[in-house]
């Protein structure tokens, strides 16, 4: 890791840390997705094991949203961008940098909401447990990447925060339904999800390369 | 029509050459055929009504905005986007984070040079009259401070281009006058200084050239005088 990578995710951290504002509100929304989806389908057995995956991916894909139209929001209050776009270095460190940030506050808040989850669903994994350490940072991952890529694609735009839906969920698809996939495989034990696993890591590896090689060109424009 | 403002001819270096850059935004030209020399070691002073074209001037000069016509070249015929450590620019907006103490915004940015040296942030506060100590985030900052600060910023790389856009809003007197001062010693270390304002006499005492610009041309570009 780079001086300059380290040095935009600790100024990431830390003014996350002094407000606490993508994590509080990621934590309010998909807790509140999670009591309602429970409510509304009354959860149990094995009807609870098919669509928690589905609810879970769905939650954490809405709340992530709110935080990543974010994402940028403070780099465009006081001009601050425009600082960034004069410093020699590369723009690249600074797009991987609030993919990182951004995964560990995704992160911090499915761990917050596991236990929840669990009891809300009342969920009783049949598959491999550690399977799921292994799909949702995956999947987390597939979901900030091109969230902030798109978030920085449409910062200009005066609809910026409708924009960012509208053209990450289309793409995010493909990583949503191996998610969703992988996850009800290993809660009901029923099918493999090696291969919903390894479109996962082809998914992320593709975008995460993609983001990184185009980022400058987009963080530079006009 | 080109308009053509140039200093006299001089054996000093250049710093930046415009020729004839135009910038359209949509159909309205923020800029019109502007053709200027920027001197080493020169403080230049550009003043105009608002929409004159002076945030885009600098802007360019940034390399912030590409021109829509003409060529810029800073330093030895660099694109100002690949000089860019070598250019400081502050803007209206201090381009700072609330979140962040000064010291803390400014170890950030010193840390995005690298291979650069750059001053220490609690040095760059201390040159601007600020305490590098003081504890309070940047939000909740006086006007005037945040002016400071953000100048700071622009310091912390020891750029040899400044590019500054309205320095002087929002600060009492005496401490236009202290900036002025700064200023004055960061020209006499060759440095090149660009500065829009709206009050000319408090730059003049700095102001090697006045470079009026009405409607995006050049409407006058007349020599100063000069004291510090």
């Amino acid at each position: 890791m780079t001086s300059a990578l380290w040095s935009h995710l600790v100024k990431d951290l830390r003014i996350e840390w002094r407000s606490l504002d993508a994590i509080v509100s990621m934590l309010f929304f998909s807790g509140l997705v999670v009591v309602l989806f429970s409510i509304a389908f009354d959860p149990r057995g094995a009807f609870s094991q098919q669509i928690a995956g589905g609810v879970l991916c769905v939650a954490t894909m809405f709340a992530s949203v709110s935080t990543l139209n974010q994402a940028w929001a403070r780099e465009i209050r006081h001009q601050v961008l425009d600082a960034q776009r004069m410093v020699p270095s590369p723009g690249a460190e600074l797009y991987l940098s609030k993919v990182i940030a951004n995964f560990l506050f995704v992160t911090i808040v499915q761990v917050i909401l596991a236990p929840f989850f669990i009891i809300f669903y009342n969920l009783q994994i049949a598959g491999q447990a550690w399977l799921l350490a292994l799909v949702l940072p995956l999947g987390t991952w597939a979901l900030v990447a091109n969230g902030v890529f798109f978030a920085a694609l449409s910062i200009r735009s005066r609809n910026r925060e409708l924009l960012l839906s509208l053209i990450l969920f289309p793409i995010f698809i493909p990583a949503l339904l191996a998610m969703v996939q992988a996850t009800t495989a290993i809660l009901t034990g029923e099918n493999d999800p090696t291969l919903w696993i390894k479109m996962l890591c082809g998914y992320d590896i593709i975008f995460t390369t993609a983001s990184l090689l185009l980022f400058d060109v987009v963080f530079h424009a006009e | 029509m080109t308009t053509q403002a140039s200093a006299e001819p001089t054996s000093s270096t250049i710093s930046a050459r415009l020729d004839k850059v135009s910038k359209l935004f949509g159909s309205f030209a923020a800029l019109r055929q502007v053709s200027v020399d920027f001197e080493s070691g020169r403080c230049y002073v550009l003043v105009g009504e608002n929409g004159a074209g002076k945030s885009t001037l600098l802007r360019i000069l940034a390399g912030l905005l590409r021109p829509s016509f003409g060529t810029i070249k800073v330093f030895d015929g660099l694109d100002p986007h690949q000089a860019r450590a070598r250019i400081g620019y502050m803007s209206h907006a201090p381009m700072l984070y609330d979140e962040l103490t000064a010291q803390e915004n400014l170890r950030y940015f010193a840390s995005l040079y690298p291979g650069r040296e750059c001053l220490e942030p609690g040095e760059a506060l201390r040159m601007v009259g600020l305490d590098p100590e003081l504890p309070r985030i940047f939000g909740q900052y006086s006007q005037g401070m945040r002016q400071r600060t953000s100048l700071a910023r622009v310091l912390l790389a020891q750029p040899e281009l400044l590019l500054l856009d309205e320095p002087f809003s929002n600060m009492d007197v005496e401490s236009v006058s202290q900036m002025v001062q700064l200023l004055a010693g960061f020209r006499r270390h060759n440095r090149t200084i660009v500065l829009t304002t709206h009050q000319r006499e408090a730059a003049a005492p700095i102001a090697d050239w006045v470079l009026a610009l009405h409607a995006g041309r050049v409407a006058s570009f007349e020599k100063g005088s000069p004291t510090q």
